[in-house]
């Protein structure tokens, strides 16, 4: 690669100049967005109203902040996301190496047809009635076992964590560990284990940002608020535009409320993206190494 | 024969003692996907079924196939059926080339700072929930507040209604998804380029070939199989598109062109006030089964006309 980079064709220079302004269109049409959003909810009300905000945040304020931690209905949604994917991705984890491990030992008799068994999920499931009667007879409707247990488990992830432990961990270790009588449980706790801490890794971080991010399991099984995930309530506040009058009482001019509301949700998607955004500087490696191993194929 | 099968079986059989921890270790995974996997398929007899509460799923009484007749004959059947193939098409033609477009421009580039900062960049909106990105898309294209209408003002256009309009619905959808994912789609296609074999690009600039020129005959080969496999894998998945998104952007005005198969199911079931299970199911299990059959068969095609496929 070096040499080709001290003489350069005339028809390279002109590619990599092209392929180079190509690369910088992308990284801004990408960007841009991302940046409007934060400084419109950095931005005075009547500014975001009146179109003001292009680039920069326009007469700086933190309003819309403060009326993000006014609305009880976001920390209480804040405070039940947490509890559902701290809870929710330990029972994950711990369901996908459970059943990661033992199929990926290959003189498990039988793995190939529970494995099948599994896959199988993947091309066909039950759909959104069989489930919703499933979910109703069990009695978790409006509990947050829905939240948890129909989602306990992606096969996907089992796969690429089955994927991970039989190239990392051979037979030959397993054996002469077995040799030495160590039984499964016991090579898993202590050799399995902690030989695996890159994929366990990718597995909480797969799992919590599902965690974070899903709303349809909610919107489905919860009726009572204050069981309500963070994402619940932003749909209420994002897509169905229902505003907390509370908010918005000190503002008495319609033009200043439809402000104050629309400041709030420009600052709610900041805050409700924030601790992945935060996360996913120092995580970002394991992710795409999570997304190569799902590609090689088991 | 008959011996050596009798001694197969009993050194399977204690190869299962061995290793009874295992079965151990898998019943609980096992014992979810049979409660939260199959049983729902179980459920699925609901929609050959006329649905009564008290009698359960299993006590209703049985009614045929006078579902699937009802949703075809249904005026409903055509427009949920057009719109979910034509939505999931576009979004297929148009979203698929463009991560593999972006890999190869990575790949290519001689700067390291650059590469690692448009990855950085172009990775992030994967991590947007479906509630914020539709939330992003309301505001943005609000017609009296929305950026996109601000700058349409600027050059001197009409503010366009672009969620009230039918017509526009499925461009917002298809393009907003793009936006959101084909950065994290180049993943798999670098890790790919980076498994081409750096002495076929020697031998290619030997030759006299330009870096146009190899990635024309040396990147794109190289990873061609990777663009298949997935090829399969979308292709097959034209009857389930993102069902939660489509849900959220969803209104009155846009109804027409944004109810596909699944929201319909929805829409005459839970969210109905004349709830019809059975038609719901009945209605879901067509689609679940047409998806079936396409996964299959472009596996098929792709086991017959070259060696790749997915199982």
């Amino acid at each position: 690669m070096k040499d080709t980079k001290v003489r350069l064709t005339r028809s390279d220079k002109t590619f990599y100049w092209v392929n180079d302004l190509f690369l910088i269109v992308a990284f801004l049409l990408v960007l841009y967005p991302l940046v409007y959003i934060i400084s419109a909810s950095l931005s005075d009300r009547v500014a975001v109203i009146s179109g003001k905000v292009f680039l920069w945040p326009v007469d700086f304020s933190l309003e819309g902040y403060v009326a993000v931690f006014k609305d009880p209905r976001i920390m209480i949604g804040y405070g039940n996301t947490l509890f559902y994917t701290a809870a929710g991705t330990l029972i994950n984890v711990v369901l996908t190496i459970l059943a990661a491990y033992p199929l990926s030992r290959k003189t498990m008799v039988g793995r190939n047809v529970i494995m099948y068994i599994f896959a199988f999920t993947m091309l066909f499931h039950g759909g959104l009635i069989p489930n919703y009667l499933l979910i109703k007879n069990l009695g978790m409707i409006d509990t947050r076992w829905a939240m948890l247990l129909p989602a306990a488990l992606s096969i996907w992830n089992v796969i690429i964590a089955r994927t991970f432990y039989q190239t990392t961990i051979s037979q030959e270790l397993y054996e002469a560990a077995a040799m030495d009588g160590c039984s499964h449980f016991r090579f898993m706790w202590s050799i399995v284990l902690p030989l695996s801490k890159a994929i366990t890794a990718v597995m909480v971080l797969f799992y919590g940002v599902f965690h974070w991010n899903s709303y349809f399991n909610a919107f489905l099984y919860l009726k009572s608020p204050d069981l309500f995930p963070l994402q619940i309530v932003l749909r209420d506040i994002l897509v169905q535009n229902e505003i907390d009058p509370a908010i918005v009482t000190d503002a008495q001019q319609m033009q200043v409320k439809q402000g104050l509301a629309e400041l709030l949700k420009y600052s709610i998607i900041i805050v409700a993206s924030l601790p992945i955004w935060l996360v996913y500087p120092f995580v970002q490696k394991h992710f795409v190494k999570g997304v190569m191993i799902g590609s090689i194929k088991g | 024969m008959q011996a050596s099968q009798q001694s197969d079986w009993i050194k399977k059989w204690r190869q299962m003692r061995l290793d009874y921890q295992l079965y151990v270790l898998v019943m609980l995974p096992v014992a979810w996907v049979v409660l939260f996997q199959y049983f729902p398929m179980y459920g699925l007899q609901l929609a050959f079924k006329d649905f009564k509460i008290m009698e359960g799923i299993t006590g209703s009484p049985w009614t045929g196939i006078d579902h699937f007749i009802k949703f075809f004959h249904s005026h409903q059947f055509w427009t949920v059926l057009k719109n979910t193939i034509f939505i999931s098409m576009y979004e297929l033609l148009a979203g698929f080339p463009l991560p593999i477009i972006l890999a190869l421009a990575l790949n290519a580039t001689l700067r390291t700072r650059m590469k690692l900062t448009v990855q950085f960049v172009t990775y992030m909106p994967y991590f947007i929930s479906t509630v914020v990105m539709v939330g992003m898309i309301l505001q943005f294209l609000n017609p009296r507040i929305g950026i996109v209408n601000m700058l349409l003002g600027l050059v001197g256009l009409d503010a366009v209604n672009f969620m009230g309009e039918p017509g526009w619905f499925k461009h917002v959808y298809v393009w907003s998804g793009i936006w959101q994912t084909t950065g994290w789609g180049t993943i798999i296609y670098l890790a790919a380029l980076a498994g081409v074999n750096p002495d076929l690009h020697e031998a290619a600039t030997i030759d006299g070939a330009n870096r146009l020129q190899r990635i024309r005959y040396v990147d794109l080969p190289g990873i061609m199989p990777t663009i298949v496999t997935l090829l399969i894998l979308n292709s097959g998945n034209i009857m389930s598109i993102g069902f939660e998104k489509i849900f959220l952007m969803q209104n009155p005005l846009n109804i027409g062109s944004s109810e596909i198969i699944t929201t319909y199911v929805y829409a005459v079931s839970l969210a109905s006030s004349s709830p019809d299970y059975s038609y719901a199911t009945a209605i879901g299990l067509f689609n679940s089964l047409i998806n079936l059959i396409l996964i299959m068969s472009v596996n098929q095609i792709a086991k017959k006309t070259g060696d790749t496929s997915l199982w």
